[in-house]
């Protein structure tokens, strides 16, 4: 059984509440908008691009989750939206918008204020965003008295609150000590605490949980399904949980090879899978109680960026590859309520794309 | 190769012989207080953080034992210890046949090091930013002298990056040009680099995406069945620990609470934290569903509650469970262990679990 043959039931309503039809009718512009993102690598061996004509918005009030293949740009697609990439890395094209207002060719002390201000970052390595020489405290406290106007004892008090928040048992002791003295998992949630510590409009959160026990992950998701509803906060969460993605977005995007190959509602996504390459990934989820020899595996690895091949980035390892995958690149087509880059579901390509809709797979 | 033929001769006179890791009353015990000065004014005693408290389990050659358990409970510190990286406050482990603790020079641990290796929690700590990756995968070959021929060396050093999925030509890259699984790929491969018997694998594919995870789990198998090698794994995906581990042992604030088969456990928990922990497993199938967290604060390894560490979450505690520790009791279940007065009073009935666990 697989997964996408299973009924999911519709999301709660107060995550349907948020999603796009009713914002968009209202006629308010998306939270976040990334329209044809370009981040490119000047290298000696030329220019490699990580990040290739990637456009998604996200709504207030909505989770956006982003799964895909390791190196497949999702952490450089969180990162150019705030204007952290690691030079030489560059955005080389295309427009960020936050809240109507174009944010990619700011000046640095602009965009390092909106990114204090109302944009919090968990980072996929926890140990680079806290220093080991400070205490947890310091670097709560610090960060808070930064963008607020609370005293030092204020911002000790909603530091330790904030510990509590994400789970840290008896946080009043915990906080005067280093990141070393945490757990892997005790660290990642410190960096949550920092992200959401000014209750910011945008959070990028880059594998927030993968180090969390599944209770502590619960907790971290309602967190942010709070932020959501009380404070309209639009999240875009990086992981490759898949059962964290069920239970939090709203819609999912898939990435491969620097590109956007589906967008759409969480459910359609998991349930109903288009893109051969989702279809596989859902198939390589392991599961309680399925007992398998081995996992299933998508054979071969994702092109290194100097070699993408021309046409479809998945050609080489997709089971229902055809010729014009080989030459021509697929653009996001729209099918049903999802968005898919695969040739499959081309109009034009009458008997193959029933094929692929019919869903032979799995 | 000579090395790896040499080593599975080892182990299969070893074979047998009974398991290959051995752990004994394992206890650590970190001094985090504060400096003398403020405890005085403060008057404040020592501050100890209890992070293992007593395990003892055993791997036998060629399997996979994994520990699961809350953030904090003591997971890395015993994966830490057995490799011998933290000395412990009590108890022992014993390496096929050797007592680490009397390993103590650098001859005498060299060779069990190479035996013996671990792949982080952290991938990117562990890979020396300043270093190629080919440097850093080969470091371990050099280091042991497996391989005097640099030729060589670059080819096994391919071998174990496409063995990875990476290309052998990553090799001449840093590791900043990685993204975070590639980074964790790097340290498998480095681990794998010197032939050794037994892996440690602290989270070794919480950062890769989950076709990625099947192909290292895939390899990690192959490579189990090939060579014979032991693992002792961690993770907190469920579903990875259902599908590789021979044995499970649950952890509940420094304490191992349940240990014993894989199937077993999974199929009939016992202890009322792992009956709990499997609950609270995320299902695509239940998309919508809200999980019911492990209810209950969680409680600290600084003040460990006394008796049974579960008692102030656990929905069957009594006064027994308040004031003493549960020793290990066989489990009714089959041939594992429990800790837990309830189990072994015979006081958790279907129709009492039923009604305090399942309540909607
Ligand atoms: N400094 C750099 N120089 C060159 N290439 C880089 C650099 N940093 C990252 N890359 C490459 O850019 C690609 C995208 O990396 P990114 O970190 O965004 O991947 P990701 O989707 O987040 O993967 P993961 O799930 O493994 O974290 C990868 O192929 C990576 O090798
Ligand atoms: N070097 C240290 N100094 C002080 N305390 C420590 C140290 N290392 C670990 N601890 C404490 O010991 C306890 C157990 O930590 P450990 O890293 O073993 O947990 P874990 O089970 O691996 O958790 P996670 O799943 O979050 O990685 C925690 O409370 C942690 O804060
Ligand atoms: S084009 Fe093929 S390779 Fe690509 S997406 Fe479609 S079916 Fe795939
Ligand atoms: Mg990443
Ligand atoms: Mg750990």
């Amino acid at each position: 059984m697989s997964p996408s043959d299973t009924p999911i039931q519709d999301r709660a309503p107060a995550a349907q509440a948020a999603g796009q039809a009713e914002r968009s009718a209202a006629g308010k512009p998306a939270l976040l908008e990334v329209e044809k993102m370009r981040v490119e690598f000047p290298t000696r061996r030329g220019t490699l691009v990580a990040v290739d004509d990637v456009s998604f918005h996200i709504n207030e009030g909505e989770v956006l989750g982003v799964v895909g293949e390791s190196g497949a740009g999702k952490s450089m697609t969180g990162s150019a939206i705030i204007g952290l990439l690691e030079p030489p890395g560059r955005i080389a094209g295309g427009e960020v918008r936050l809240g109507g207002r174009r944010i990619d060719n700011l000046p640095y002390e602009q965009i390092r204020r909106i990114r204090g201000r109302e944009i919090g970052m968990v980072f996929q390595d926890p140990l680079t965003s806290l220093n080991p020489l400070y205490t947890v405290g310091h670097q709560l406290i610090e960060t808070i008295q930064t963008h607020t106007d609370l005293s030092e004892s204020q911002a000790r008090k909603r530091a330790i609150e904030l510990l509590a928040e994400v789970g840290i048992p008896a946080p009043d002791r915990r906080i005067d000590q280093y990141p070393h003295q945490f757990s892997g998992g005790m660290r990642q949630r410190v960096v949550i605490a920092l992200a959401l510590c000014v209750n910011p409009r945008l959070v990028i959160a880059d594998e927030p949980t993968t180090a969390l026990d599944v209770s502590i992950q619960a907790q971290i998701i309602k967190l942010l399904h709070k932020l959501c509803r009380e404070h309209g906060a639009a999240v875009m969460l990086i992981t490759h949980d898949m059962g964290v993605i069920a239970e939090t977005a709203d819609r999912v995007a898939v990435m491969y090879s620097g590109r956007i190959v589906e967008v759409g509602p969480v459910r359609e996504v998991i349930r109903n899978a288009k893109h051969p390459y989702t279809h596989g990934l859902m198939g390589s989820i392991p599961m309680v109680g399925h007992d398998l020899d081995r996992l299933t595996q998508i054979e071969g690895s994702m092109p290194r960026l100097t070699e993408i091949p021309p046409g479809c980035p998945f050609n080489p390892r997709c089971p229902k590859v055809f010729e014009r995958c080989r030459h021509e690149r697929p653009e996001l087509i729209p099918v049903e309520e999802t968005q898919v880059a695969c040739w499959l579901y081309d109009e034009n390509e009458g008997a193959t794309a029933n094929g692929g809709r019919s869903g032979s797979h799995g | 190769m000579a090395e790896v033929a040499e080593a599975i001769a080892a182990r299969e006179t070893a074979a047998g012989s009974g398991p290959l890791v051995r752990v004994k009353g394992l206890a650590k015990h970190f001094d985090v207080s504060p400096p003398l000065l403020t405890r005085v004014l403060r008057k404040e005693g020592r501050t100890l953080v209890r992070a293992v408290d007593g395990v003892s389990f055993d791997i036998p050659t060629g399997r996979t034992f994994s520990l699961v358990g809350e953030s904090g409970c003591g997971k890395s510190t015993v994966a830490r210890l057995v490799v011998g990286l933290y000395s412990p406050t009590q108890g022992e482990v014993v390496f096929d046949g050797q007592r680490l603790a009397d390993l103590t020079s650098r001859r005498q641990m060299a060779p069990v090091r190479r035996r013996l290796q671990m792949i982080f929690q952290d991938p990117f700590a562990s890979l020396n930013p300043r270093w190629r990756v080919a440097d850093i995968v080969a470091e371990p070959i050099r280091a042991h002298g497996l391989l005097d021929d640099n030729r060589a060396v670059l080819r096994r050093v391919g071998e174990l990056l496409e063995q990875v999925r990476l290309s052998a030509r990553d090799g001449e890259k840093f590791p900043h040009e990685f993204s975070g699984g590639q980074r964790q790929r790097i340290s498998i491969a480095r681990a794998l680099a010197s032939n050794p018997e037994f892996l440690v694998c602290d989270e070794p594919t919480s950062a890769l995406d989950v076709s990625v995870q099947a192909q290292i789990l895939n390899l990690m198998r192959d490579l189990q069945r090939e060579l014979g090698l032991t693992y002792l794994f961690i993770s907190h995906d469920l579903a990875v620990v259902y599908h590789i581990s021979d044995y499970v042992g649950v952890m509940y604030l420094g304490r191992l609470v349940e240990w014993g088969e894989a199937r077993d456990i999974f199929r009939k928990p016992q202890h009322p934290y792992t009956r709990m922990l499997l609950d609270a497993i995320p299902d695509l199938e239940m998309s919508g569903r809200q999980r019911i967290p492990v209810a209950g604060e969680v409680p600290s390894p600084i003040h460990p509650p006394s008796g049974c560490h579960f008692h102030p979450r656990c929905p069957f505690a009594n006064e027994r469970c308040r004031s003493e520790e549960p020793a290990p009791t066989p489990s009714p279940a089959g041939g594992g262990q429990v800790r837990c007065h309830a189990v072994e009073e015979g006081r958790l009935t279907e129709e009492v679990v039923q009604s305090e666990l399942r309540r909607d």
